[in-house]
């Protein structure tokens, strides 16, 4: 029994398909990078696997059971959580009382809700800009806020929406610790991102789309390798 | 200070009348109290959950015919329909909230206010029911003086304002606030909006019929152009939060004082006539540009207006 199943998907926009039958599967504890060119579908997949879309034909199952057509909220309960590409804090709470407000799904009463809080400010290195309004982080706190948000609901499964995108080197170090320290507390990751170093180090497999189809899946190793991802986008991204 | 503030004012308000106020302002605080409660009511559902509401007339009206229904149908005292109205008002607010939750932003503002409307049109053609437009009239006033009304609706005051800062102090109420603050964000960290948001609707409904069911056995009369009005109640709930602070423990109180002084003073220039509403108008302008927060939400910034207190350097 795999951990996530996503089972030959497909999404249809009227007469458009974001997604034409992918399938793949994620082991329980494992970095799976999801890459492809703008507009592959790799969010329309992310908006599947958490029930904002329902799949037009195919089936996501997690843990052995099926969680297509489950409301994103019952989604969340199972043990999936996400991050957005484009950042949706709570704009005018501080950083601390975002944190606290995911952090009430599995904690029983405010005490504990708030210890988790802190605890995830501490893991994220955002403890000392607990304070703040969050309207006025820069975009790499915002970034990360997003993923300790998505950590306080205690998910099993983390899907993160580009959280490395427009951040500087130095923050960039940092995400990709963070992100390894996530692995180490048992939480599988899923993972789209379109900084190629990055993607190539911190994942185990790799999944390509392009055009909503799967055209690869392996190692870093063997993607590097594959003609037809270099093809359809590192062979654009060298030439551009 | 600020940890006594609610406690000093309670203590305030409970000794006020002995000082054998007349019963013209009697029924000026009376009326003040009465539209914080509302205020606090509908902050809690659109001030904080963020789902405005144009229609809280519709709860409004259905906790008064809650109470005069009691009185003119069963014949028993119009009081029990304070206990009575939860269960009403809670029916209707889960069947508008079933309709009209499931809309967004200006959508659900307009079907809220559509519902006051319907329910207006209701009321009055139901003739047999809930005696048209004639209304209901209560008889025999349970007192005279004005005092224990005064302390009935400051008691209920006290209740919405305890309510409203517990539920907001705890999980419901971040939750509220990140309903408000992006909903699909808020579903995605395993947030039921549907039901929260049915929550909150449920809860300010319930308040605000507790102010309508305490309206009829204050006024002693009622009907539904005055308790399902659009803009007499409606639109002053709204304009009470707006004017207060919106997401404010205390915007309701401040709004409702000056909504209900302003509206005596505006109404007693004779030479305005109808042109009062005028001036709602304006004020809502300027309040929007000036203190989008509302006076409590802006305080510091309308003392810098007012030159209280200098510029920060």
């Amino acid at each position: 029994m795999s951990f996530l199943v996503i089972n030959k998907v497909s999404r249809f926009f009227g007469g458009l398909s974001a997604l034409t039958n992918v399938s793949f599967e994620i082991s329980k504890g494992d970095i799976v990078g999801l890459i492809g060119p703008n507009g592959a579908g790799k969010t329309t997949l992310f908006n599947v696997v958490n029930g904002f879309y329902k799949p037009s034909k195919g089936e996501v199952f997690f843990r052995g059971r099926t969680i297509s057509g489950l409301k994103p909220h019952q989604i969340c309960q199972k043990g999936i959580a996400r991050t957005f590409q484009v950042v949706k804090p709570l704009q005018r709470l501080s950083v601390f009382d975002n944190v606290l407000a995911s952090a009430f799904l599995r904690t029983a009463g405010r005490g504990e809700a708030a210890k988790l809080a802190l605890d995830i400010l501490q893991f994220t290195g955002l403890f000392e800009e607990r304070d703040t309004i969050s309207k006025g982080l820069p975009l790499g706190m915002r970034k990360r806020l997003e993923i300790a948000r998505a950590l306080a609901t205690q998910p099993e499964l983390l899907l993160l929406d580009e959280s490395f995108a427009g951040l500087n080197p130095t923050e960039l170090n940092e995400s990709i610790q963070i992100i390894r320290r996530i692995r180490e507390k048992g939480i599988t990751i899923m993972i789209i991102e379109h900084h190629m170093k990055v993607i190539m180090s911190i994942s185990d497999r790799i999944v390509v789309l392009n055009y909503g189809e799967k055209i690869a899946e392996g190692t870093p190793q063997e993607i590097r390798h594959s003609p037809l991802v270099v093809e359809a986008y590192l062979g654009e991204a060298q030439s551009a | 200070m600020k940890k006594y503030f609610p406690f000093i004012t309670l203590g305030f308000l409970a000794v006020l009348p002995l000082i054998g106020l007349s019963s013209y302002v009697m029924h000026i605080l009376i009326l003040a109290i009465m539209w914080s409660v509302i205020g606090m009511a509908w902050n809690l559902l659109s001030g904080y959950c963020g789902q405005v509401s144009f229609g809280h007339a519709a709860f409004f009206g259905t906790g008064a015919y809650s109470a005069g229904m009691l009185y003119s149908k069963l014949g028993i005292s119009g009081w029990w329909g304070l206990p009575a109205s939860i269960i009403v008002v809670t029916c209707f607010a889960l069947v508008i909230g079933y309709i009209c939750l499931r809309l967004r932003g200006p959508f659900f503002a307009l079907a809220t206010l559509s519902m006051g409307v319907i329910l207006r049109i209701v009321a009055e053609n139901l003739v047999d029911f809930t005696g048209g437009d004639l209304g209901i009239m209560i008889r025999e006033r349970t007192w005279v003086e004005k005092i224990w009304y005064y302390y009935i609706i400051l008691a209920i005051a006290c209740g919405t304002f305890i309510a409203v800062k517990m539920v907001i102090e705890s999980k419901l109420g971040y939750y509220f606030v990140a309903i408000r603050e992006d909903q699909d964000a808020a579903e995605s960290l395993g947030i039921n909006t549907t039901f929260y948001k049915t929550i909150a609707l449920c809860l300010s409904a319930v308040l605000t019929g507790f102010a309508g069911a305490f309206y009829t056995n204050y006024m002693g009369y009622i009907d539904p152009k005055v308790v399902f009005a659009l803009h007499d109640i409606s639109i002053v709930t709204i304009m009470v939060v707006m004017v207060g602070g919106v997401a404010t423990y205390w915007g309701p109180a401040a709004g409702a004082v000056i909504m209900v002084l302003l509206a005596e003073i505006i109404r007693s220039i004779p030479a305005l006539g109808t042109a009062h509403q005028t001036f709602f108008g304006i004020l809502l302008i300027v309040i929007i540009i000036f203190l989008p927060n509302g006076i409590v939400g802006d305080f510091s910034k309308l003392k810098r207006l007012v030159g209280l207190e200098r510029r920060p350097t």
